[in-house]
């Protein structure tokens, strides 16, 4: 009989043959840097789509600002020309691009304000709203994803499935306004709690108690915005987790004497968490742009609601700026998306 | 004392259609450092068997009868003395070639996890341990960094068994460990298996459709058909002059290599296995059988002793033995 150092030496050696294995941090940055690039064709792209896609718009914004007053055309073709509307449009393209690069978003025609800056202020309120929308979502999706495919076909497992697909089958501007009714103005004798309009009331408090105030304007925009999209983060949670029971992996890990949550914490949930972790991404991208419906049945000052008065008349600048910021976010988000997956899944690192 | 004994084990899947008996009354019995083989087709229970030794089977699948772990009924335990029995007592050989490992966790890590768990070593000394397991299958300490999918299959195969092993069991049951893997390969898991359960003084259940790998490895064998065990012995025995017809077509399925006439004329198994949920009556293998009589149809023959330490189920070896039986005890008066 051999001993087992013997028979295991010739495999020792092939084993150790192909060379070092070992994730190498170079190829990681390699595929950073190119992801990086690919974003920034994407971009370049919007930046031309942008331009042209809005002048494709029907209505002539000129004409739309004059509404109700008594313009002579001499007047409106001054107009035209100190919004630059007057040049050819391969020169309002290359202006636009130029000014762009610079950081200069232009000035709106509506608000007769630098675009850069309306998009600072409302970027604040929309950020507080569609993230926490955002977090809130995906922990509850997670959460009731992980539980109702740790135990699919469960009472839970129906519940919960069933009740985040009635919610997302149901039209946002919809749902606003009926939690709008029954919270915000009261439906008959019960009068309403929660406020519905803005971000804040007029006579907002200092301190503390003013952090309340906003906290409570953004109940319901919040509970909209969550009610229609944690069904995504469910369902894709639930399936991938249902995937990962059955594999061998999952039974190794039980038979190893692991404790039922263990195996699911450690073993089942990480691999299931891969394809949620893109989705996450991407929305992420989407919050910077806002819920466009949301924020405008709840007016919350937010980028969403600019975006939308901005094509109520067309305002170009303003239409452009806003867009560009969300495709923009979007791209960038999908890029990190890319390279955090690289991280998080060993088996894309090497590929 | 034998380490691990089953008594009338059955397992019954209860599914939509109704019930599906997978394990039909299984009696075996594996002595501390034996190695035990069990054979047979996919879809006759064997696996199932495997699984429900350590109670891994799914929650619609009921477990009959006793499973004596150290004279310990494995059914009868308390989850958390269950828990500790898992690994620690027994531990499991899966096809790691597959997906036996999990996909986003280092091996090293993997490989520790149940010393860990079981609060045989400390974070350090587990580390430790880890690549001593590793050398011991073959593998360099600093594969413990590495993902599966960074190991070709035979290299998970190791890893499989390193992991095994981490906490020096006193059986392990390896599920179809050489399955997928290409025939050089196999070999070399095949004698790794091998020599350390004899080194660790472990026992061994092995599961393969491969009769004669477990001819290789095993010292006894049990041939299962639909649920149940059909022959049983010595596994050189068993291989060589099986007395059941369903464990010839198994061991003559395979042709011996270097041998002309077995390669050239190989002798398959017409048929499918029976559907669990509609058994035949009778002798569930006499609808394939070749030597089937008409009573096989309504006779059901329980396990018979076909020879020293055998036991075939079939009519022709109760014929037989009970003949020879017989004559002797004429010849004896």
């Amino acid at each position: 009989m051999t001993t087992p150092l013997e028979a295991a030496e010739p495999a020792a050696i092939q084993a150790a043959g192909p060379g070092d294995e070992r994730p190498t941090y170079r190829g990681m940055l390699r595929y950073a840097l190119s992801k990086a690039g690919g974003a920034l064709f994407s971009i370049a792209m919007v930046l031309v789509g942008t331009f042209f896609v809005f002048r494709l718009l029907p209505g002539d914004p000129v004409r739309n600002l004059a509404q109700g007053r008594n313009m002579t055309p001499a007047q409106l073709d001054l107009e035209r020309r100190r919004l630059g509307l007057d040049k050819p449009l391969l020169d309002q393209f290359i202006d636009f691009v130029g000014d762009t690069l610079r950081l200069d978003l232009g000035t709106s025609y509506e608000y007769k304000r630098p675009v850069l800056d309306l998009i600072g202020e409302r970027l604040g309120p929309t950020l507080l709203l569609a993230g926490t929308g955002l977090v809130i979502a995906v922990s509850l999706g997670i959460w009731q994803g992980t539980r109702a495919g740790w135990r699919h076909g469960s009472r839970f497992d129906r519940f919960s499935t069933g009740t985040s697909l009635l919610l997302w089958s149901v039209p946002t501007f919809w749902l606003g306004l009926l939690l709008m009714m029954v919270f915000g103005v009261g439906i008959g004798p019960i009068p309403g709690i929660l406020p519905f309009r803005g971000i804040e009331s007029v006579d907002a408090p200092d301190g503390f108690a003013y952090l309340l105030d906003v906290g409570s304007h953004m109940v319901l925009p919040c509970l909209t915005l969550v009610a229609v999209v944690y069904a995504q983060y469910l369902l894709i949670m639930r399936s991938s987790l249902v995937e990962e029971i059955s594999q061998d992996y999952v039974t190794v890990a039980r038979a190893k004497g692991l404790r039922d949550d263990d195996v699911r914490r450690h073993h089942a949930v990480p691999n299931a968490l891969l394809p949620t972790v893109t989705l996450v991404f991407m929305r992420v991208g989407f919050v910077v742009g806002g819920a466009v419906t949301v924020e405008t049945i709840f007016t919350w000052p937010g980028l969403g609601q600019l975006f939308y008065q901005a094509i109520s008349v067309p305002d170009f600048t303003l239409m452009q700026g806003t867009f560009m910021l969300i495709t923009v976010a979007v791209i960038v988000m999908n890029t990190l998306a890319d390279v955090v997956y690289h991280i998080l899944d060993p088996r894309v690192r090497s590929a | 004392m034998s380490l691990l004994e089953l008594d009338d084990v059955s397992v019954t899947y209860r599914i939509a259609a109704g019930e599906l008996p997978a394990v039909r009354g299984v009696s075996l019995s594996l002595d501390a450092g034996a190695a035990l083989g069990v054979a047979g087709e996919s879809g006759s229970g064997k696996s199932t068997l495997a699984m429900a030794l350590l109670r891994l089977l799914p929650k619609d699948a009921r477990v009959g009868g006793r499973i004596l772990l150290d004279g310990e009924d494995v059914l009868a335990m308390k989850w958390g003395r269950l828990r500790a029995v898992r690994w620690a007592a027994a531990s499991i050989v899966f096809q790691g070639a597959q997906h036996g490992l999990n996909p986003v966790r280092r091996i090293g890590d993997q490989i520790a996890e149940p010393l860990l768990v079981h609060g045989l070593a400390k974070p350090d000394a587990a580390r430790a341990r880890v690549a001593e397991l590793l050398e011991q299958v073959g593998l360099p300490a600093w594969r413990a960094r590495s993902y599966p999918h960074e190991l070709s299959g035979g290299q998970r195969q190791r890893v499989m068994i390193a992991m095994a092993l981490a906490c020096s069991p006193r059986l392990i049951i390896a599920d179809e460990p050489t399955t997928a893997l290409d025939v050089m390969v196999q070999a070399q898991v095949l004698t790794l298996i091998k020599e350390l359960v004899a080194e660790h003084g472990i026992s061994l259940i092995m599961i393969s459709h491969d009769l004669s790998v477990l001819a290789d490895v095993c010292d006894q064998l049990a041939v299962m058909y639909a649920g149940r065990v059909v022959e049983h012995g010595p596994s050189g025995e068993v291989f060589h002059e099986a007395r059941h017809p369903y464990s010839r077509a198994l061991a003559a399925a395979f042709p011996t290599v270097g041998d002309p006439v077995s390669r050239m004329a190989p002798k398959g198994l017409g048929g499918d296995p029976p559907d669990p949920m509609q058994l035949p009556g009778g002798c569930a293998f006499h609808p394939r059988c070749p030597v089937a009589l008409d009573e096989c149809a309504s006779l059901d023959v329980a396990l018979w002793p076909s020879g020293p330490g055998r036991t075939a189920a079939c009519v022709h070896v109760k014929a037989a033995e009970s003949v020879g039986v017989a004559g002797a005890e004429e010849e004896g008066s």
